[in-house]
Parts: structure tokens; C-alpha cells; sequence
């Protein structure tokens, strides 16, 4: 079992480059959404024993950030009649490099933090910094605002990972309020990002430079 | 009882305030819903506690609670007259966020959980995001977008802060799994370092965002400038403060477990950051309301700064979150005021506010003077303690870098606020029919008596509630 959840996280850090990497934003929002669909495999296979709240969870999440969120975004995509190239501030293939060096980096501050032994040969903590890495970068390097969104549900997707090995600790109360507060918050996200296509036209976020001193 | 009261009665009003008709009766039911908050916030004990101990009033979370309930109370009242006057607005969903707003800020001040804390941080990020979106136009929307993806990233690593502590407390030896604080607090000895330093720094970066401290103040300028003066005040005043509460529960608990000079040293650089920031992009700043948010990012570098001092800087800290957060009533309903006024709010299209809307002008200049810390006003006597507790902890490098900082930003700041505020009025001011009127200048009032009150002399009360917490923070180091 222990080998299939180090796959799948595997799968899901091949996700953060294939998101970072393809020129369409289609492909994008699928990249992410099946990240979603991994991470929240993961906890099934890394758990022994399953209970019934944890299979909860895991439909719960999976719904949301496979289906869910992404959803919206593709049916945004739709709607506005946009041209489906991500148009980079950062091209391609230097992102790319750059989310490798990152993965690299991240691993090498992972080693340095100790973990419990029962976590000691899983992937969680490199894949958790490097997918939240990869996030930031979609965040930060695109212009179109529904590239920023798909960024965030990268970056929450790392969060996820390391939050399995607190699986224990948490309240299922948090685990479903974390939840409800990303989907609000992206659905928050989608009712500016409309009012951002309805007042200037696109959905362009390098539009909005106005305000600076 | 009355904590869980406290939390939910917002949420009812909310409700209340969705389903009435649009027109008048929204703003006055965020104002009724304010008061009793108010009256309820007041009647709280510290040690009162609820639902298993996840929400708890303890000394630092009484202080913060009493400060936001009363400054949401001022807002409030004043927001029934400004939306009278925006009639061309809809107010329903901006009333509604305003009690969303008041419930998830009431649920940080008392909450006691680790992860609790941070869902009530993200509920009030999300609905002060559509708050600032309220004049619906290209700037405004800029505006809520970069507070959104900003604070949306703060958030989120602040999550994974959460998360990193929660990993440590893991390691302890106790098989006591809890996150309430106070069993963090318990066992702070038995956390794994690592793990709980790398949680404080991401924390530190994440709620340091929703704060405002430099350099993750970006959002700040844009927010505070094209958000309405009240939503600026309750940013400025609350949201920033609880934000501020959340980091100081992970600092007792840093301290508890040693590291305390670790998480001091951050302190003082991030607040030495803050006001250097502050004092340079003061300067020359030709926008009144964007002056407004590098005050606040200078202010809020000036709170850790105290807490990074320790001993008696961390007192006069918290009696500068009173002061900071009154006065920036003062100046934001004002700045507010004068703003509809002119319909302009940079100094190229504002001046001879003294004359035309002269009770306005007033509040605005005394709110600058009492701000940048002169006698008799609050902020003088935080101030005060402050630099005396730097001196105290042999900081001299600090303390005097703290005087030249303050020096540089009266200077800025004095002369935007004088180029407001004296002089002809400008052509633009003739064109509206806006005046001063009963509602939209007593809650301010009301804030500047206050101000001047603890610049003189500190009700004992309120002494106590911030000694109390002062103590809560320092006791255990």
C-alpha cells in the first residue's frame, strides 16, 4: 500500500510541471484536477486502516478539487470567449526549470525537518513544498486571472498533503471548514474575476496597474 | 452561553439584514446588531469558556475582542448615514459582509484552537475582500483582486503554518494530540523545534500578510484606498489586530517551548522594516487614503517592534492596539468625509478642507496629530512606553532609528495632511452637496474624546484589561 501512495504522489508532482508547463489553459485546469483526484486518493492508500470519516473526507475533497472547482473554471473558460493560451509574464520553459530547481530545493529542506517513524519513507513533506512551489509560481507568472485561480488550487493541493499526516490530530469540524473556506474562496475568486471580464473586457490581470505610487 | 452568542448573533442579523427589502433597514440592522454585541462584549469575564474550550475568553483575547466591538460599533453607526447617501449602491451584500465580517473577527479573538483560528481569519478575508469591492469600479475591483490573491497566498501559508506546529506537537512524548493553545502551552517543551520554528516563520509571513507588515504590505495602499473610509477603518482597526492576536497566541507558545528570542528577533526586523517602508513611501504621497494604509503598515511595524522588545514595550504594545486602532477612526471616517466632499482624494484636487467641511477638516488634522504620537493623545503615551522599553532591553541601534522613522513620517505625513486641510477650497469642493452631519461626525468624536482620555489619564479598567494581557505574554518567558 505504502508503495501505490509514494505513486501517487509521484503523479501528483508530475501535475505541478505539466500544469506549468503546456501553453493551454484548458490543460491547465486538467492538470490541476487531477492533482485533485490524487492527493485525495493519497490518504486511502498511506492509511492502514481506514475509517468511515476518512472515506468521507477523501469523496468530499476529491469532489471539490477534481470536479468542483474545476468545473467553474472550465465553465468561466467558456463563457468568456477567451483565446486558451496562458500568456506567461515568465516563458514556458524557464518556469519549468525554475519549478525544477525548486522540487530539488525543496527536497533537500524537507531532509533537514525531522519526521516521525511513521512517516519516515513517505514523499508527503518534499511533494507538499514543491506542489505548494509550483502554485506560487502559476500564481505569480500569468497574466489571466483563471491561470491565478488554477495556481491557488495547486498551491491549496500541496497544503492537503502535508495535512494527511495530521490526519489524527484534527477536529473533522477544521478538515471540513478547510475545505468549505477554498471552495468559498475560489467561488469569491470566480465573482470578481466575472466582474473583471465585464469591465474591462478580458480577463487580463496585467489591466489592473492602476493603482501604485 | 453568551460567547457562543456572541458569534452567531451576527450571523443572525446577517440573515435578517439579506431578506429585508432593500432600502433603509439593512445599515440599521448592522447598527442594533453592533451595539448588543457591544454590550455583550463588555459583560464577558475572562476564563468564561464554551463548547469543550474551543472558544475561551482569555486576557488577550478580551483585550482585542472589547477593541473591535467598539470600533465596529462606531463604523457602524456612521455607516447607516453613508449609506443613506450612496443610495445608488445596493447595500444588502455589504451589510451582510459587515456581520459576517463581526462574527468571524468575535470567533478569532475567543477562539483557542490552532486550526480554529485560521478558518475564522480566512471566513473575515473573504468577506472584507467584497467589502473593498464596493464602489464597483475598475480601481475598486483592481483593488479587491490583489487583496484577494495576496491575502489568499498569506492565508494559505499561514494554513500550512498551522499545520507545521500542529506537526510538532506530534513529536511530544504526551500522546496528547490536542491544538487548543493551552495544551500547546502545556507540552511546549516536548514540540520538535524544527518543525516549530519553520510553523512560527510561515505563520509569521502568512498572518504577517493579513497585518500588513512590510514586506508583505503590498495589497495595503490599493485596499485602503479604494475601499469606503469605514471599511478602512475596520481593516486598519480590526481585522489587522486579530491578525495580530493570531500571532501572538503562537508566540506564547514559542515561548513556552524556548524559542522565544528566535521569535523576537523576527519581531524587531519586521517592525524595523515596516516603518522604514512606511516613512519612505509617506513622502510625497499625494493620495490621502493610500497615506492612510502606509500609517497603518506603520503602526502595525510599530506593535511587533514592542513585542520584540519585551518587558515593558510589550504593555505599551498592546495599549498601542486601543489607541491605534481609535484613532484610525478618526482618520479614516474623516479622510472618508472629506473624500465625498471633493469627490477627489489626492491633494492635487483637495484643499481648504478646514473650511469646507470644517468639523471634518478638524478631526482629520487632530486624528495626524494624535497618530504621529503627540501629547495629550493616546498614541504619545503607547509610543512613550515603547521606546522606553527599547532602551530598557539596550536596543540603542533600534531606539533611535524607532525616533528618526517617527521624526521622517510626521514630516510626510504633516505635509499631505496640511496641504488638506489648509488653503482656499479647491474648485471641486464647490460642486458637491456634501456636509457635516450629526451622524457622520459623532462616532469620530466619540473615538477622539477616547483618544485624548487615554492620552491623559487610563481608565482603570481598561488599565487592568491591558496589564492582564501584558502579563498573559510576558509570564511566560
Amino acid at each position: 500500500m505504502r508503495e501505490a501512495a509514494s505513486a501517487v504522489l509521484i503523479l501528483a508532482v508530475t501535475m505541478n510541471f505539466l500544469a506549468l508547463g503546456t501553453s493551454n489553459l484548458k490543460a491547465c485546469i486538467r492538470a490541476a484536477a487531477l492533482q485533485g483526484l490524487f492527493v485525495s486518493a493519497f490518504p486511502l492508500l498511506f492509511t492502514p486502516a481506514p475509517s468511515l470519516r476518512l472515506l468521507g473526507l477523501v469523496i468530499v475533497a476529491g469532489t471539490v478539487k477534481a470536479f468542483v472547482i474545476p468545473g467553474m473554471l472550465y465553465r468561466a473558460l467558456r463563457e468568456v470567449h477567451i483565446k486558451h493560451e496562458v500568456e506567461p509574464y515568465l516563458g514556458l520553459v524557464p518556469s519549468v526549470l525554475l519549478l525544477a530547481v525548486g522540487t530539488g530545493a525543496t527536497t533537500l529542506f524537507a531532509s533537514r525537518l525531522p519526521l516521525l517513524p511513521a512517516h519516515r519513507d513517505l514523499l508527503v513533506v518534499p511533494v507538499a513544498l514543491s506542489t505548494l512551489f509550483a502554485g506560487f509560481l502559476l500564481l505569480t507568472t500569468r497574466r489571466k486571472a483563471i491561470s491565478q485561480v488554477t495556481g491557488y488550487l495547486i498551491l491549496e493541493n500541496g497544503i492537503f498533503v502535508f495535512a494527511q499526516l495530521l490526519h489524527e490530530a484534527m477536529p473533522a469540524l477544521v478538515e471540513v471548514g478547510v475545505l468549505l473556506d477554498l471552495l468559498v474562496g475560489i467561488f469569491v475568486m470566480g465573482i470578481v474575476m466575472n466582474h473583471i471580464q465585464r469591465e474591462f473586457g478580458s480577463l487580463d490581470t496585467g489591466l489592473l496597474s492602476e493603482l501604485r505610487d | 452561553m453568551l460567547l457562543l452568542a456572541l458569534i452567531v448573533l451576527p450571523l443572525f442579523a446577517a440573515l435578517a439584514a439579506f431578506v429585508t427589502p432593500p432600502g433603509k433597514a439593512a445599515p440599521l440592522i448592522v447598527a442594533g446588531a453592533a451595539v448588543l454585541h457591544l454590550i455583550g462584549s463588555l459583560a464577558v469575564r475572562s476564563g468564561d469558556a464554551t463548547l469543550g474550550g474551543w472558544f475561551a475568553v482569555d486576557a488577550l483575547g478580551h483585550l482585542i475582542l472589547d477593541v473591535v466591538s467598539v470600533l465596529f460599533t462606531l463604523c457602524s453607526l456612521y455607516g447607516v448615514e453613508y449609506l443613506r447617501i450612496r443610495k445608488e449602491r445596493a447595500n444588502r451584500v455589504f451589510c451582510v459582509c459587515l456581520l459576517t465580517f463581526l462574527s468571524m473577527t468575535t470567533a478569532i479573538t475567543l477562539a483557542q484552537h490552532l486550526a480554529v483560528v485560521w478558518v475564522a481569519v480566512e471566513g473575515a478575508t473573504l468577506s472584507t475582500a467584497i467589502l473593498i469591492y464596493f464602489n464597483q469600479n475598475a480601481r475598486s475591483l483592481e483593488a479587491a483582486w490583489k487583496y484577494l490573491m495576496i491575502g489568499s497566498v498569506g492565508i494559505a501559508l499561514a494554513l500550512l503554518g498551522s499545520l507545521f506546529v500542529a506537526y510538532a506537537a506530534l513529536h511530544s512524548a504526551s500522546g496528547d494530540e490536542s491544538l487548543l493553545f493551552g495544551a500547546l502551552l502545556e507540552h511546549a517543551g516536548g514540540l520538535s523545534r524544527p518543525w516549530l520554528r519553520a510553523g512560527f516563520v510561515l505563520l509569521l509571513v502568512g498572518y504577517g500578510t493579513k497585518m500588513g507588515l512590510a514586506p508583505m504590505h503590498t495589497w495595503k495602499p490599493d485596499a485602503y484606498g479604494e475601499a469606503p473610509g469605514m471599511i478602512g477603518a475596520l481593516l486598519a482597526g480590526g481585522m489587522t489586530n486579530c491578525a495580530f492576536l493570531a500571532l501572538l497566541r503562537v508566540y506564547r507558545v514559542m515561548q513556552a517551548a524556548g524559542e522565544g528570542a528566535f521569535a523576537r528577533e523576527l519581531f524587531l526586523a519586521l517592525g524595523m522594516l515596516s516603518m522604514g517602508v512606511a516613512a519612505v513611501f509617506m513622502a510625497g504621497q499625494r493620495d490621502f487614503k493610500r497615506m492612510l494604509a502606509y500609517s497603518s503598515v506603520e503602526h502595525m511595524g510599530i506593535l511587533v517592534l514592542g513585542v520584540g522588545a519585551g518587558g515593558i514595550a510589550v504593555f505599551g504594545a498592546l495599549l498601542h492596539v486601543i489607541n491605534n486602532s481609535l484613532t484610525k477612526v478618526v482618520l479614516f471616517l474623516s479622510a472618508g468625509n472629506i473624500h465625498r466632499a471633493y469627490g477627489s482624494k489626492t491633494i492635487d484636487g483637495v484643499s481648504g478642507a478646514l473650511r469646507r467641511v470644517p468639523l471634518s477638516g478638524f478631526l482629520f488634522l487632530a486624528g495626524f496629530l494624535a497618530i504621529t504620537g503627540s501629547p495629550p493623545f493616546g498614541p504619545f503615551i503607547s509610543e512613550f512606553t515603547i521606546l522606553v522599553g527599547v532602551t530598557t532591553a539596550h536596543l540603542f541601534v533600534t531606539a533611535a532609528l524607532f525616533l528618526v522613522f517617527l521624526i521622517v513620517i510626521f514630516i510626510g505625513m504633516g505635509a499631505t495632511v496640511l496641504a488638506v486641510v489648509q488653503g482656499p477650497v479647491s474648485p471641486a469642493g464647490g460642486t458637491t452637496d456634501f456636509r457635516d452631519s450629526f451622524w457622520r461626525t459623532a462616532p469620530m468624536l466619540a473615538a477622539l474624546a477616547m483618544v485624548v482620555i487615554m492620552g491623559v489619564w487610563i481608565p482603570g479598567a481598561v488599565y487592568d484589561l491591558v496589564l492582564a494581557a501584558a502579563k498573559a505574554l510576558e509570564g511566560a518567558s
